[in-house]
């Protein structure tokens, strides 16, 4: 099925040429545009639902005010700061005086081990479950419903069952690595557990493509078959191309799960010049939330979480469309 | 999920075995092998050979000695899930965390349905604009929903006890007091209830219009209505958005790792989730052993929740057509 299309759209009744995709206004349930609604009714959901929107927003709008106030102002709750102050960078003074995010830690470097590791690891996933997605799909083959009804069964085990033994395999790999001094160290303690095991696909995502591939009509692939294609154009001329909005919502969600994900490199990574944006921030909670022992400077951590969720912003104002239709999809696999 | 494809057709011919067989001297059985190569791999090297690994290991003893090598791996039987019957701190965070579900999933559901339906009351552009508002905490990393946890809620400073105060309420130590801290971190996932929402939004605009039309004819009420055709018809959704949020919530570990563990965390009681505490004896104490067993009983519980919310499922769960 494709992506957005109503699940329980009546069928066209004009045969041959597309028909219209069926407007939501004409399926909607009966309090949408009601005739007796009148403006007062309107008028009230309008205000609950700025209401609620202030509500919601609130939480980014204290943050992003606390990072750029100045140290001892940070808990005002001041809309605005009453004194601004640039919390970020600046000249790196010893710590009487009130610190700055990126003289504290290598945190331009936290964010950039992020970029390109969520950057891989998406890329990766998104082609090698669009490879398997499509072989699923497309192919018939012995033992095919066996390995998918595996592939659902892996979605439900919880990623503690397999933590250990893989954090010991990448162990292993790195004491082996070490050993053999013509090989790069590959291991823990480095970046590589982080983004490697994207290679193989995803369980979730090969679903969810497969979904999607299932939808292109045989037809197509007939047809580049007799033009000669092979299996492998066909899945790059014609499989890949069609399936561009599930390859998208892939790749960004991809990127969104590694920008969530706090517990691979806290499994992994010792050093701090490894760490990601995640992982970073917390160290910087750590060190600086004195209700925890640290230093105090509570505008380092505040700009320091404002810079993390920034950049999941900037994905979500670009690609805002796949992020609701990928979500909206989920559902009406259940 | 009912969509496993089903199998060639039966076709009189050779027996199925030899059919079945024959099937591996295709070229493109070979070829679909190869694209799934892929998945194969990781599956056998990351998910069943580890699966295996930590089974075994939850019969062992293996820890820090066995790692550094100085030590042989012996197995120790039972002794690792006996070890979990009385441990006290695996008892208090599975009620840590089955507390915590308990408030976070119907909360999350609740107020995730009411916004989708207050979205569906509006035009379409608005909805638009209003979606995109709530959906935002749901982008949030949870490393920042923790951090921000911790400093909205705080009882002195926050600005929820300043927002509380200006109604009249004298708000509690949210971060500090033992039965105030699994609400905290309960409200801040309701706020990033956006995915929920959106689901169900979906789910809302896929009610035929004429379903309500012949409710209200046969004289239904509003809640009737609500009751009768809505829930039904997007039970599906809801039901998919139970299962996830539980198993979710099972698993909750980055917003309470972030606030209250690690080198300058409050380390609370309160707050150790069933996640923290297996992560803490895998990675902080090394007892492999004994957290492997923490994370196969952790698979138990969620299974047999979810295969009692299957069970439940058939009999609320409506799904239009037989197909599915």
């Amino acid at each position: 099925m494709s992506v957005g299309t109503q699940q329980n759209a009546p069928p066209p009744l004009t045969a041959g040429a597309a028909a219209p995709l069926p407007t939501v206004r004409e399926q909607g349930p009966w309090y949408r545009s009601r005739p007796d609604s009148s403006w007062i009714v309107k008028g009230f959901f309008i205000l609950l639902l700025i209401g609620l929107a202030i509500l919601f927003l609130y939480p980014f709008e204290w943050l992003a005010a606390a990072a750029f106030k100045p140290r001892g102002e940070t808990f005002d709750n001041a809309f605005l700061p009453q004194t601004w102050a640039w919390n970020f960078s600046g000249e790196a003074i010893p710590s009487p005086a009130p610190q700055k995010l990126f003289n504290v830690a290598p945190v331009a470097r936290w964010m950039w081990n992020s970029i390109w590791i969520s950057c891989l690891g998406a890329a990766l996933t998104t082609f090698a479950s669009a490879l398997v997605a499509f072989a699923f799909a497309y192919f018939r083959f012995p033992l095919r419903n066996f390995f998918f009804g595996v592939l659902l069964a892996t979605l439900m085990l919880p990623g503690e069952v397999t933590m250990i033994p893989v954090y010991l395999l990448w162990n292993h790999i790195g004491k082996f690595t070490l050993d053999h001094p013509i090989l790069p160290h590959i291991g823990t303690n480095t970046q590589y557990p982080l983004w490697v095991p994207n290679a193989f696909g995803s369980a979730f995502y090969i679903f969810l493509q497969r979904q999607f591939f299932m939808g292109i009509p045989r037809d197509y692939f007939e047809a580049a078959r007799m033009d000669g294609d092979g299996y492998w154009s066909m899945f790059r001329r014609i499989a890949l191309p069609l399936a561009k909005p599930a390859l998208i919502v892939t790749f960004i969600f991809e990127i969104q799960a590694k920008w969530f994900d706090l517990i691979t490199p806290l499994i992994y990574l010792r050093d701090q010049a490894l760490f990601t944006a995640p992982l970073g921030m917390k160290i910087l909670l750590d060190r600086f939330n004195a209700g925890g022992g640290g230093e105090g400077d509570y505008q380092v951590i505040m700009a320091g979480t404002f810079l993390l969720i920034l950049p999941m912003i900037i994905l979500f104002a670009a690609f805002q469309k796949y992020f609701i239709r990928g979500i909206a999809v989920q559902g009406k696999k259940g | 999920m009912a969509s496993v494809a089903v199998g060639s057709k039966t076709a009189p011919g050779p027996s199925k075995a030899r059919r079945w067989f024959a099937g591996f001297k295709e070229r493109e059985t070979w070829v679909a092998y190869l694209f799934i190569l892929p998945w194969l791999f990781g599956f056998l090297v990351l998910t069943l050979g580890p699966m295996l690994f930590s089974l075994y290991y939850s019969f062992t003893n293996y820890g820090l000695q066995q790692i550094a090598g100085l030590e042989s791996t012996k197995t120790v039987g039972f002794k690792n899930y006996e070890q979990l019957l009385h441990d006290p701190k695996v008892t208090s965070s599975l009620k840590n965390t089955f507390i915590y579900t308990v408030m976070m999933v119907p909360g999350k559901i609740i107020v995730a349905l009411l916004l989708a339906m207050l979205l569906m009351r509006v035009t379409e552009k608005l909805a638009g604009a209003f979606r995109t508002i709530f959906y935002l905490p749901h982008i949030t990393p949870p490393v920042a929903i923790g951090v921000m946890l911790l400093f909205l809620f705080n009882g002195r400073v926050g600005i929820v006890n300043r927002g509380l105060s200006l109604i009249g309420i004298q708000g509690p130590y949210w971060t500090t007091d033992p039965s105030w801290i699994k609400p905290s971190i309960a409200i801040m996932d309701i706020w990033a209830c956006g995915g929920t929402m959106v689901i169900l939004l979906a789910a809302l605009y896929g009610v035929p219009k004429h379903l309500y039309e012949a409710a209200s004819m046969d004289g239904a009420g509003r809640w009737r209505r609500f009751k009768d055709v809505t829930l039904p018809m997007i039970s599906p959704a809801l039901f998919f958005v139970f299962i996830i949020l539980t198993i979710a919530g099972l698993n909750q570990f980055t917003q309470a790792y972030t606030a209250y563990f690690g080198a300058g965390g409050s380390q609370p009681e309160a707050a150790l989730f069933y996640s923290i505490y297996l992560f803490k004896n895998a990675f902080e104490f090394f007892n492999m052993g004994f957290a492997s067993a923490m994370a196969w009983l952790l698979f138990a519980i969620s299974m047999v929740i979810t295969v009692i919310n299957i069970l439940v499922s058939r009999r609320f769960v409506y799904y239009q057509g037989s197909s599915r």
